[in-house]
C-alpha cells in the first residue's frame, strides 16, 4: 500500500550513485542507524557483531562509546533518551551480550523509554544448533519489550532498523530490539532507506474522542473534591505546559509520581507532592478522599495505589492514556480516553473552557491545605552528630547548578531524592521506577551526561546499587563524560534493612554491606561479612573511585557537606564520586506498607495521620 | 468464568504463535483452545482463540493486549449467536463383531464419518460444535475410547461481511518518523 512521502529536508540526503549502492549488510546497518538519526550508541563488540564494528569505526555521524558491561550500555541508552528525547541505542553481540542487555530492556519497558537494542546473532544456519555464544535474544525479550526483530537477510536491514526507531519512539515508547546475524551482516546488499513502514498492525491512537472529553470536563468542573493524578506519559508527551494551564485553569490540585516529578512544579501551590507508598501524605490522601480522579499518562501502579480495593473508594475515574490496555486494567475507569497527553490536555482546557462554570472546590482546598501543613515533607537529623542522609541530598539539590540532571538508584536514597530534591524543571530525573533497577544511577547518568554535555548531571546512589554498575566510571573517565555521583553510603541494602527493622524484628540478614560506615548503632552483627575485614570501609569508594579516573571525595559530618558538594560541582573535567558517610539507621517517611490501604499510611514510625472527616461523607 | 471466542487477524511472521501464546502466560489469561491456519491472503493467519475469563473487563484486557502485539492486524469476539463454531475429533473407540454395529449408529447419529476400521476397533473423524462432540463421545464412551485427537474451535461470522476484508481495508502504511520522541526535554 503505497502512500505519500513526506522527506524532511534536512534527512534528505545526496544519493549515491549505483555503483556505490552495495555495500554490506554491517555498512547497511551504520548507514541506517545514521539515518535514524542516532548520534551516540554505547556497546561492546564481540563475535557475531564484529562486522557492525568495522564500517563503524568510519562513521563520522555516531559517536560509539565502548562501555565496561553491556548492562551499562542499556541503562546509558536509556539516559540518553530521557536527557535528549531521542531513541536510545545500545548494541551487543550475540550470547551473553544479548542477555546482558535483558535488565535495562525490561527496565525501559516497564518506564517506557524509546530504546532500540542492537544484537549480533551467530550465523543462521547455525541458529538453534546451541552454537557458540548463541542465545535466543528475540524469544528471551518478548515480553519486555515493544516489539522485536530477527533478521537473517541483508537486504532487511534498513526497513527493520527504520520501523525500530519508528515503534520506539511513537504511541507508548518503549523498547525494541533488532537481532541480525553474522551472515546478515557480512553478505552484499543494496541500501534502501524506506520511507514508509510496513507496520499493519501498529496504529496508536493520539486524538482523543470529543465525546469523553466533553463528559470528562463535565466531571471536572461538576465535581467537589477532583485531583489530577499526573504520571510519567505527560512527560514523555511534552504535555507539562498544557498540564500547568489545565491545572490553573480549573483549581485542581495536582499530584505527580515518581516516573512525572518534574511534569509540574514542585513548588506550585497547588502541587500536592507525590503519592504512593513512600508519598507526601497529603498527596495521598489528596487521591484516597477525592471524588474525582483525572490519570493523565499514570497506570494506577501498585506502588500508588496501594491495596486496590480500598483506593480511591469514593472516587469516579476519568482515565486518559496513550496505551488503550491500561485503561481499566489496575482501576475501572468511568471515563476511559485514549489519546496523547498532551492532545488530551488540550482538548480538556478547552472544554472546560466551554462549560464556562467553574467547579467549588474551596472546602476541598481548606482539607488540602490542613493536610500539607500539618504533615510536610521532613526528617529527623541524627542526635549523635552524624549526617543525616536527607540533608545530603537536599543540599545536593539546593547546590547543583540551574538545569541540573538527576539519575537515580533504587531504594531509600531514590525515595529522599524524589521527596527532598527541588523538580521543579520536566526531564530533569530520571530513575528506574517500574523495574527498580539497582544499579540504573551511575551508568543512566553517564548516558544523560554524553546526551546533554551542557548540563550537571549528579547520579543519587546508594552503596549497595553503587557496586553493582560502578564500572562504568572509568567509561566516563575516559571518554570525557564528567558525571558527578553522591554515594549515599550507609553501609547497607538501607531499604531492606528499614522493612527488616519494621517487619521482621530488626533481624538484618544480608543486609548489612560492611559495619564500618558508623559503630554499628544496633549491636547486630548478623550478615556481616568475614571477620578479616570487619569494621573496615570495603571497599573504600575515594580510593576505588581515583583508581577509576575519577576525582573522589568524603563527607562524614554536617559542618563540611556545603564545602564537599561546592567542590564537587566544580570540578568539570572528570567525574566526581562524592562517599557520603550517612546514618545507617534513617528511614523513608512516609510509608504505606505493602499490601495496606492507602488509609494506613503512617507519617512517621507509629505517626497514623489524622485525616478528619470531613471529606469522608 | 465465561466463555469467548476471539478471531485474531495476524501477519504471517516467524514467532507470532509464540507472541500469542507468550502472553496468555504472562498475563495469566485462561485459554480453552487455539487454532491457526493461513487464510485467502497469504500473508495473513487467523487465530482462534476460546478464553476463559471472570468478567466483562478482563475480556476487554485480553483483548486489548492483544491488539497491542505488532503482528496482530485485528481482534474480534465472535459470539456464539452470530457464528458458526466448529470443532474437529478423530477418536478411536474399542468396537468388536458384537459392538461394531452399535458404534456406528451412534456415529451416524452424530454424523461422523469411519475413516478406519480394525477387527478391535473403529476410528470416528466427527466435526461440531463442542456441546454436540462432548455428546457423542459421551455416548462412545460405555465402548472404551482408545484414543482422542482434538482440535481447537475455528469460527466464522454468519452474513456477508468478511474479517479479513475489514482487517486489512482497516490497515494503512505509515510514514516513518525518525528516531526523534518527543519530550519535555527535547527544547
Amino acid at each position: 500500500m503505497p502512500s505519500t512521502v513526506q522527506e524532511a529536508p534536512a534527512a534528505r540526503l545526496p544519493r549515491m550513485c549505483a555503483a556505490d549502492d552495495t555495500m554490506t549488510g554491517a555498512q547497511s546497518l551504520i548507514r541506517s542507524l545514521e539515518e535514524a538519526g542516532a548520534d551516540t550508541v554505547f556497546g561492546i563488540p564481540g563475535g557475531a557483531i564484529l562486522p557492525a564494528y568495522d564500517p563503524m569505526m568510519d562513521s563520522a555521524r555516531i559517536r560509539h562509546v565502548l562501555v565496561r558491561h553491556e548492562q551499562g550500555a542499556g541503562h546509558a541508552a536509556t539516559g540518553y533518551a530521557q536527557a535528549t528525547g531521542k531513541v536510545g541505542v545500545c548494541i551487543a553481540t550475540s550470547g551473553p551480550g544479548a542477555t546482558n542487555l535483558v535488565t535495562p530492556i525490561a527496565d525501559a519497558h516497564m518506564d517506557s523509554v524509546p530504546l532500540v537494542a542492537i544484537t549480533g546473532q551467530v550465523s543462521s544456519k547455525a541458529i538453534g544448533t546451541d552454537a557458540f555464544q548463541e542465545a535466543d535474544i528475540v524469544g528471551i525479550t518478548m515480553p519486555i519489550t515493544k516489539h522485536n526483530f530477527l533478521v537473517t537477510d541483508a537486504e532487511d536491514i534498513p526497513r527493520t532498523i527504520a520501523e525500530a526507531f519508528h515503534l520506539a519512539s511513537t504511541g507508548r515508547p518503549g523498547p525494541v530490539l533488532v537481532d541480525i546475524t553474522k551472515d546478515a551482516l557480512q553478505a552484499r546488499t543494496t541500501f534502501v532507506w524506506p520511507k514508509t513502514a510496513n507496520l499493519r498492525g501498529y496504529r496508536p491512537k493520539t486524538r482523543p474522542h470529543p465525546r469523553q472529553i466533553r463528559e470528562a470536563a463535565r466531571l471536572i468542573t461538576s465535581s467537589e473534591r477532583p485531583v489530577l493524578y499526573v504520571g510519567g506519559g505527560v512527560l514523555k508527551a511534552g504535555a507539562t505546559a498544557e498540564l500547568r494551564d489545565l491545572a490553573e485553569l480549573t483549581g485542581v490540585p495536582v499530584v505527580t509520581t515518581l516516573m512525572a516529578l518534574g511534569a509540574f512544579p514542585g513548588s506550585h501551590p497547588q502541587h500536592m507532592g507525590m503519592p504512593g507508598m513512600h508519598g507526601d501524605v497529603s498527596a495521598v490522601a489528596a487521591l484516597q478522599k477525592a471524588d474525582l480522579i483525572v490519570a493523565l499518562g499514570a497506570r494506577f501502579d501498585d506502588r500508588v495505589t496501594g491495596r486496590l480495593d480500598t483506593f480511591a473508594p469514593h472516587a469516579k475515574v476519568v482515565h486518559a492514556d496513550i496505551d488503550p490496555a491500561e485503561i481499566s486494567k489496575n482501576r475501572y475507569a468511568d471515563v476511559p480516553i485514549v489519546g496523547d497527553a498532551r492532545e488530551v490536555i488540550d482538548a480538556l482546557a478547552a472544554a472546560v473552557r466551554e462549560e464556562g462554570t467553574a467547579g467549588d472546590y474551596s472546602a476541598w482546598w481548606r482539607d488540602l491545605i490542613r493536610w500539607r501543613d500539618t504533615y510536610p515533607r521532613g526528617y529527623d537529623v541524627p542526635a549523635d552528630g552524624t549526617l543525616s542522609p536527607q540533608l545530603v541530598i537536599e543540599r545536593i539539590g539546593r547546590l547543583a547548578p540551574e538545569g541540573t540532571l538527576f539519575a537515580s538508584g533504587v531504594g531509600q536514597h531514590q525515595m529522599w531524592a524524589a521527596q527532598f530534591l527541588p523538580h521543579d524543571e520536566p526531564g530533569t530525573w530520571f530513575n528506574s521506577g517500574g523495574a527498580g533497577t539497582m544499579g540504573y544511577a551511575v551508568p543512566a547518568a553517564m548516558g544523560a551526561k554524553a546526551g546533554r554535555p551542557d548540563r550537571t548531571v549528579w547520579a543519587i546512589d546508594g552503596d549497595g546499587c553503587f557496586q553493582m554498575t560502578n564500572q562504568e566510571l572509568v567509561t566516563c573517565a575516559l571518554n570525557n563524560i564528567p558525571i558527578k555521583v553522591a554515594v549515599i553510603n550507609n553501609g547497607a541494602l538501607g531499604m531492606v534493612r528499614q522493612w527488616q527493622n519494621l517487619f521482621y524484628g530488626a533481624r538484618f540478614s544480608n543486609t548489612v554491606l560492611h559495619d564500618g560506615a558508623t559503630n554499628a548503632a544496633t549491636g547486630s552483627t548478623r550478615g556481616v561479612g568475614s571477620a578479616a575485614n570487619r569494621g573496615t570501609r570495603v571497599p573504600d569508594f575515594v580510593l576505588l573511585a581515583e583508581a577509576m579516573g575519577c576525582v573522589g571525595l568524603r563527607c562524614e559530618s554536617p559542618d563540611e557537606l556545603d564545602v564537599v558538594i561546592d567542590k564537587a560541582n566544580s570540578v568539570t573535567d572528570r567525574p566526581v564520586v562524592v562517599d557520603f558517610i550517612v546514618h545507617e539507621d534513617a528511614m523513608v517517611w512516609p510509608m504505606v506498607p505493602a499490601g495496606t490501604s492507602n488509609d494506613d499510611i503512617m507519617a512517621a514510625r507509629d505517626v497514623r495521620p489524622d485525616f478528619g472527616d470531613a471529606a469522608d461523607d | 468464568m465465561s466463555q469467548h471466542t476471539l478471531s485474531v487477524l495476524v501477519e504471517n511472521t516467524p514467532g507470532i504463535l509464540a507472541r500469542i501464546a507468550a502472553l496468555f502466560s504472562r498475563r495469566g489469561f485462561n485459554i480453552d483452545s487455539l487454532a491457526v491456519g493461513t487464510t485467502e491472503h497469504p500473508d495473513l493467519s487467523r487465530v482462534t482463540i476460546v478464553v476463559r475469563v471472570d468478567d466483562e473487563l478482563s475480556l476487554e484486557q485480553v483483548t486489548k493486549q492483544l491488539n497491542k502485539l505488532v503482528n496482530v492486524l485485528k481482534v474480534v469476539e465472535l459470539a456464539a449467536s452470530d457464528a458458526v463454531q466448529r470443532e474437529l475429533v478423530l477418536v478411536k473407540v474399542r468396537a468388536d463383531n458384537t459392538t461394531r454395529s452399535q458404534v456406528l449408529e451412534i456415529a451416524e447419529l452424530f454424523r461422523a464419518r469411519t475413516v478406519d476400521v480394525a477387527p478391535e476397533a473403529v476410528t470416528l473423524e466427527a466435526t461440531g460444535a463442542g456441546d454436540k462432540l462432548d455428546a457423542m463421545l459421551r455416548m462412545l464412551a460405555q465402548f472404551g475410547i482408545k484414543e482422542l485427537v482434538q482440535s481447537g474451535a475455528i469460527a466464522i461470522g454468519r452474513g456477508s461481511r468478511s474479517l479479513t476484508e475489514r482487517g486489512v481495508r482497516e490497515t494503512r502504511t505509515l510514514r516513518i518518523t525518525s528516531g526523534v520522541a518527543r519530550t519535555a526535554q527535547s527544547a
